[in-house]
């Protein structure tokens, strides 16, 4: 099976704070991996440099088989132009704990928006993509109306079908449904569910256990800007090796 | 929930069950209409002294109000604040920007022009404009009186004036922006100029309309100080009348009567600026 995320011993600092401290990981193509740890771990930190949204002080990223916000000429990497990392992030979709939809323009305009203006799409045709789109996340009837006018749960439905407008590779997700109320979680989550069997290929930080158990082919604990462990969530989840995994376990089950 | 609530309500002491079904009366203002009645009272003695004082002249200030010489000096107000703001707002723009960057060369100096801009007084920056010949004899092998005339003065001191305010107000508006609405765009492979205006400028003017419409007005009444330096604006228009006439108070009206005029219509715009701009904010259609 083929590797579409490839992470060679990253390193990542914040001034003094060593956040990621070498990590490697591989993402084959069509799995689902989900990243559980405790807060302040570099969850989110990992996420944000496989879409060069931060950069790493040392190691590689690559996706699809393509360096992450780098080129590389003899044993030297080099930085990208801006353009460029703008085009490999067409291909990442990536969701956002507090959604981050623009407020100013209708749930309809999010999602053209990005087609349009980074892939040169005929807007007529990315309108229709996008209506299908909304269709897909169950807000069909939503397309007009702003943002703030949704729930918090049909807003990041809207931000999954904004992420998807660019047919993308991979789809990243920082804690979805962090910020929802109970009740919303569950409509979001089967959205997610709903892109795993189609074979999307997906990284998710979450901290919900039964999503994982559910739909990760892999599971991945860090603690410390280390990944401590993984594998299956029947390893992982219920027969933890290590005993950072299992007191983070007994404190979310 | 809610309901809880209303049922622990219902039954705490000396509230009767049924209270939910009661006629409400509201408590009375008394306070608030005594008030009232004595601001009316004292509104009406004032335009009434106003209407009836013979000093005012209102039959002169209906003569001149149309007059050539009051209409073009009005153009001339009119203009130099419509391209004082404009030149003005471009200029602090690219001041927020440079503020805003990366580059500590490029902040040191948008912070400089903006202490040293807000420092002069823009009596005294005028003056100076108008006499910088005396530094600056010639530039570009021109002779600087010719090349500065009293208008181009105004209008560049100005708008550096202007833009030193422009700059603080154009970056509170960027910094109001949620940092996520960035990372989304840039998640999305927006382009740089893409990102700034289609998704922060817009969001930032709900933040930047009210204190420029503000400073459009204050600019308006603000550029009457160029008539110390013989520009024929509204004000220096009448000036000039009344120094032949000497009809100084029925002059003045003419002038205070145009700006009344047109602050108001400058309101007009505002307001549905500020309803633009704020699309998307509110919850209910
Ligand atoms: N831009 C930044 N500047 C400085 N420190 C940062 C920055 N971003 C993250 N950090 C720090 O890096 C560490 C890891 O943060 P990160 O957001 O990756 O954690 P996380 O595992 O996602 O946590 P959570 O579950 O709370 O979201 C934290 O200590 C955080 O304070
Ligand atoms: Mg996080």
């Amino acid at each position: 099976m083929s590797v579409m995320v490839d992470i060679r011993s990253v390193h990542k600092s914040f001034g003094s704070l060593e956040v990621l401290k070498g990590i490697d990981l591989a993402v084959h193509t069509g799995e689902v991996t989900v990243i559980l740890g405790p807060s302040g771990s570099g969850k989110s930190t990992l996420l944000r440099t496989v879409n060069h949204l931060e950069k790493v002080d040392r190691g590689t990223i690559s996706v699809d088989g393509a360096l992450v916000g780098y080129r590389r000429s003899g044993d030297k990497l080099y930085e990208l132009p801006e353009r460029e990392v703008l085009r490999q992030r067409t291909r990442i979709g990536f969701v956002f704990q507090n959604f981050n939809l623009f407020p100013h323009l209708t749930v309809l305009d999010n999602v053209v928006e990005a087609p349009v203006s980074a892939l040169k799409r005929p807007r007529r045709e990315a309108v229709e993509a996008a209506r299908r789109l909304l269709d897909r996340v169950g807000l069909a009837d939503k397309a007009d109306a702003h943002p703030r006018q949704l729930s918090g749960g049909q807003q990041q439905r809207v931000a999954i079908a904004r992420a998807l407008a660019l047919e993308p590779r991979l789809l990243l997700f920082d804690e979805p449904t962090s910020a929802l109320d109970p009740e919303l979680v569950g409509e979001v989550l089967d959205v997610i569910k709903d892109l795993a069997r189609q074979g999307t290929t997906m990284i998710v930080v979450t901290h919900e256990i039964g999503f994982a158990r559910e739909v990760a082919d892999t599971v991945v604990f860090m603690d410390d800007g280390r990944i401590v462990e993984q594998g299956p969530p029947a390893d992982v989840l219920d027969a933890p090796q290590h005993e950072r995994t299992r007191s983070f376990l007994s404190k979310v089950l | 929930m809610s309901s809880d609530t209303l049922a622990k309500a219902s039954s705490a002491p000396g509230i009767p069950e049924y209270a939910d079904s009661l006629p409400i009366v509201p408590r009375r203002r008394l306070g608030q209409w005594t008030a009232a009645v004595a601001v009316l009272v004292l509104l009406g003695l004032a335009v009434n002294s106003v209407l009836r004082n013979d000093a005012f002249q209102w039959d002169v200030v209906a003569d001149y109000f149309t007059t050539d010489a009051v209409l073009r000096g009005l153009w001339l107000t009119l203009w130099l604040t419509a391209v004082v703001m404009t030149l003005g707002f471009v200029l602090g723009a690219l001041l927020a920007a440079a503020r805003l960057s990366a580059n500590p060369v490029l902040r040191s100096v948008s912070w400089g022009y903006v202490w040293l801009f807000r420092s002069i007084p823009i009596l005294v920056q005028l003056l100076l404009w108008f006499n910088i010949g005396a530094l600056y004899p010639h530039i570009l092998g021109v002779r600087t009186v010719d090349l500065l005339g009293p208008v181009t003065v105004a209008v560049i001191g100005l708008t550096l004036h202007e833009a030193a305010y422009a700059a603080e107000v154009v970056r509170g508006g960027i910094l109001s922006v949620d940092r996520g609405q960035i990372e989304a765009a840039q998640a999305l492979g927006l382009s740089r100029w893409r990102r700034w205006w289609r998704i922060v400028l817009p969001q930032a003017m709900r933040s930047i309309v009210p204190p420029a419409g503000n400073m459009l007005i204050g600019t308006l009444k603000g550029t009457s100080i160029v008539s110390v330096i013989a520009v024929q604006d509204l004000l220096y228009s009448v000036q000039l009348v009344y120094h032949r006439t000497y009809q100084v108070i029925p002059l003045l009206m003419v002038a205070t009567v145009w700006y009344t005029v047109v602050t108001s219509v400058l309101g007009v715009g505002q307001h549905y600026l500020e309803k633009h701009y704020a699309r998307g904010s509110e919850r209910t259609r």
